[in-house]
């Protein structure tokens, strides 16, 4: 049952699964109807599943993540789809005010079952608006979830498991790699939502990343190979619970940490996990925790966003830096 | 600004008590339900002395008062039948009352004590919405969501949505939004806006070039004006729609005119930007006097009557002074209860270590103790 696909096909191929298990999963955004979406990701699921199933809204985000609030009150299970990042920022209040709060302030009563499925980050020449990584805003909001899918494989599971998540999550889906292909085998076992993995194992300094950035490393942990270094990368895969026991532990076996990531590197993921890291394995650090991500600038032109994205050669250079010490 | 004309606004009881009829809209009462509406327009104003009263007091840290809008929120809130689903703001205490929440816990959230309150689903009731307009966009999702299940053939399911906003609400883009979504899905969903002139300081003018019922033919349905203070014209005006909604008629708009007696909240100052004398003129239509008058003038109620209605506000006055005082503090660990359904590390991680910094200190037990919802 192991088929080559895209991340763009392993999320359909995800949404669609899980509207055939559970009837009360239904598709709401714009464009995703008959056009499949911009990305295409929610491809002829209006024509096999109906125009209840999977509603094309007027074009208001906030609109839609309210209206995605009542649904889930009535016990449906919206999947909301931002249609780029840039475009999330209408639905801020009443993601952070409304859904992100409405489980606590019913003592439990009501669940806020919903994903928020974003396209984000930068690397294929978009206008501006296009091209933004905003995790860091939600990751900092309590009672909403973050994960973010880096390959086809993630791809297919998380969606699929954040679906059936009880409390909202944010899904980032990193939309320069929805076209990089892997083997999927839709019978095998999917590794848990809210848990990181090391993607490569390595014994010189660990590189957490999550995302679009998780390639670039794994990219740049071949390169260091040649040259002697071991990069241990660890996909983090959730923001929101993060895995910091996984990271803890890898930290441990190397003594180093450097974290990637395309947003801005000031009170960026990065910066938390620096802290983290920092308070629970002082003593068997080496050097200090180093980031490489976006600066604290607005995102760039597009002819200049290679400059902005950590590439395999920024992230090398902080790989060095840790390891000077 | 056009304010509109007398005409527009649809009344069946005068502000003297005196029964009047509309061409499009009426009601015709048992004499027993007549009183009904009596009692809970009574029982809702005490509610809300006392809360007021509280404040003062420091029992509460604020209060909204609905002083003057008992009638559009009593009126609104008895038009809805069991199947129905309100989404209030944080000043329908008067509907709360009709869909049988406990006055207490409003008391609770004012107080401090709780962000919540009540069940939704078990009362019909979303819990009270503070940032303005939000909600709008939930009834209509709601109300999708019924339609949802009517196209699921699960026929039993029916309901009617009602939305409930204010003057200054009108101009927040989710209020838009909700009327875009709505009438785009022809959701079966009413939204009934208090305009009780008045957005803290800033008048109706501020907000608004037309009449606030007129806007609803800008997104293509239906806006009516009611008398905000005639229970009566508010229940029929607000059947009326919640049948055409059930019915398949879709969204339609309820602009009940009214005025905000009492200051926004108990922080707030009205002495600073309005007149005396409007408050005297709006006084004369008093939304509790005129049903009172009504009774009389039509027979239908003796003073002994009154003297039960009066008696029995009396004691929920003194259950609920009571009950807010003796209302325990929440125990810390709440805190940490509810933020997620399934479980997360980051916040189990602080709930254990404050728990463990807590229990350095001695007698405190941070999870022991009453819950209130």
């Amino acid at each position: 049952m192991t088929e080559k696909v895209t991340l763009a096909r392993a999320l359909n191929l995800g949404l669609r699964r899980a509207m055939e298990l559970d009837d009360r999963v239904i598709l709401i955004g714009e464009d995703i109807g008959k056009l499949g979406g911009v990305f295409r990701i929610t491809d002829s699921l209006q024509k096999d599943f109906g125009e209840h199933r999977v509603i094309d809204t007027p074009l208001a985000e906030s609109g839609i993540v309210g209206a995605a609030v009542g649904l889930a009150m009535r016990g449906y299970r919206p999947v909301v789809e931002i249609q780029f990042d840039g475009f999330v920022y209408p639905a801020f209040d009443q993601i952070v005010s409304q859904v992100a709060k409405l489980h606590a302030r019913t003592s439990g009563d009501l669940e806020m079952a919903m994903v928020i499925r974003i396209p984000y980050g930068g690397g294929i020449g978009a206008v501006e608006h296009h091209s933004e990584s905003p995790e860091a805003y939600f990751a900092h909001t309590a009672g909403l979830r973050v994960v973010s899918p880096s390959n086809p494989v993630d791809g297919y599971w998380m969606v699929q498991q954040a679906i059936s998540c009880a409390d909202p999550v944010v899904f980032l889906e990193p939309k320069r790699r929805y076209w990089e292909k892997a083997d999927l085998d839709v019978l095998a076992a999917p590794e848990p939502l809210f848990r990181g993995r090391v993607a490569r194992a390595g014994t010189d300094v660990t590189l957490a990343c999550y995302g679009p950035m998780v390639r670039t490393c794994l990219d740049a942990a071949a390169a260091a190979s040649a040259d002697g270094v071991e990069i241990e990368v660890v996909d983090l895969r959730t923001l929101s619970p993060l895995d910091i026991d996984l990271v803890c532990a890898s930290v441990l076996r190397t003594g180093r940490l450097v974290v990637a990531h395309e947003a801005t590197t000031f009170l960026g993921m990065g910066a938390e996990l620096a802290a983290m890291v920092t308070e629970r394995c002082f003593y068997e650090l080496q050097a200090p925790v180093g980031r490489v991500g976006g600066f604290h600038t607005p995102y760039p032109p597009s002819r200049l966003e290679e400059h902005y994205l950590p590439d395999l050669d920024r992230v090398l250079d902080a790989v060095d830096r840790t390891l000077a010490y | 600004m056009d304010t509109g004309t007398p005409g527009e606004l649809v009344q069946l009881l005068t502000p003297e008590g005196e029964r009047v009829h509309h061409r499009d809209y009426d009601i015709d009462l048992a004499d027993h339900e007549y009183r009904e509406l009596f009692r809970d327009l009574c029982m809702v104003r005490r509610i809300d002395l006392e809360a007021t009263a509280l404040q003062r007091q420091g029992e509460l840290g604020l209060w909204a008062s609905l002083l003057g809008q008992e009638a559009a929120q009593v009126g609104s809130g008895r038009a809805l039948a069991g199947d129905d689903f309100a989404f209030p703001t944080y000043r329908e205490h008067g509907v709360a009352y009709t869909r049988g929440v406990d006055p207490l816990d409003l008391l609770a959230l004012f107080r401090g004590v709780s962000n919540g309150g009540w069940d939704p689903r078990e009362k019909n009731f979303a819990l009270y919405t503070i940032v303005i307009g939000n909600q709008c966009l939930h009834a209509v999702g709601y109300a999708m969501g019924v339609q949802m299940d009517q196209a699921r053939a699960h026929a039993d399911q029916a309901g009617a949505v009602v939305a409930y906003f204010g003057d200054g609400a009108s101009s927040q883009g989710d209020v838009n939004e909700a009327f875009i979504f709505a009438a785009s899905f022809n959701a079966p969903v009413v939204f009934f806006c208090q305009n009780n002139q008045w957005a803290i300081s800033e008048p109706l003018e501020k907000q608004t070039r037309v009449p606030l019922y007129r806007r609803a033919a800008g997104f293509g349905f239906d806006g009516v004006r009611v008398d905000g203070n005639d229970v009566l014209a508010v229940l029929a005006v607000t059947r009326a729609h919640l049948a055409a909604a059930r019915g398949g008629g879709g969204p339609s708009m309820i602009e009940a005119f009214t005025y905000r007696m009492g200051a926004h909240t108990t922080s707030d100052d009205p002495t600073r930007y309005r007149l005396a004398s409007d408050l005297e003129a709006w006084r004369l239509k008093d939304p509790v006097e005129r049903v009172r008058s009504f009774l009389w003038r039509q027979q239908l109620a003796d003073q002994s009557f009154f003297d039960e209605v009066e008696s029995q506000a009396q004691d929920l006055a003194v259950r609920l002074r009571e009950g807010c005082r003796s209302m325990p503090d929440p125990v810390p660990d709440v805190i940490f209860r509810n933020v997620y359904a399934e479980p997360h590390q980051q916040v189990q991680e602080e709930q254990a270590d404050y728990a463990r910094y807590l229990s350095g200190f001695e007698g405190l037990d941070t999870a022991a103790g009453q819950v209130r919802r």
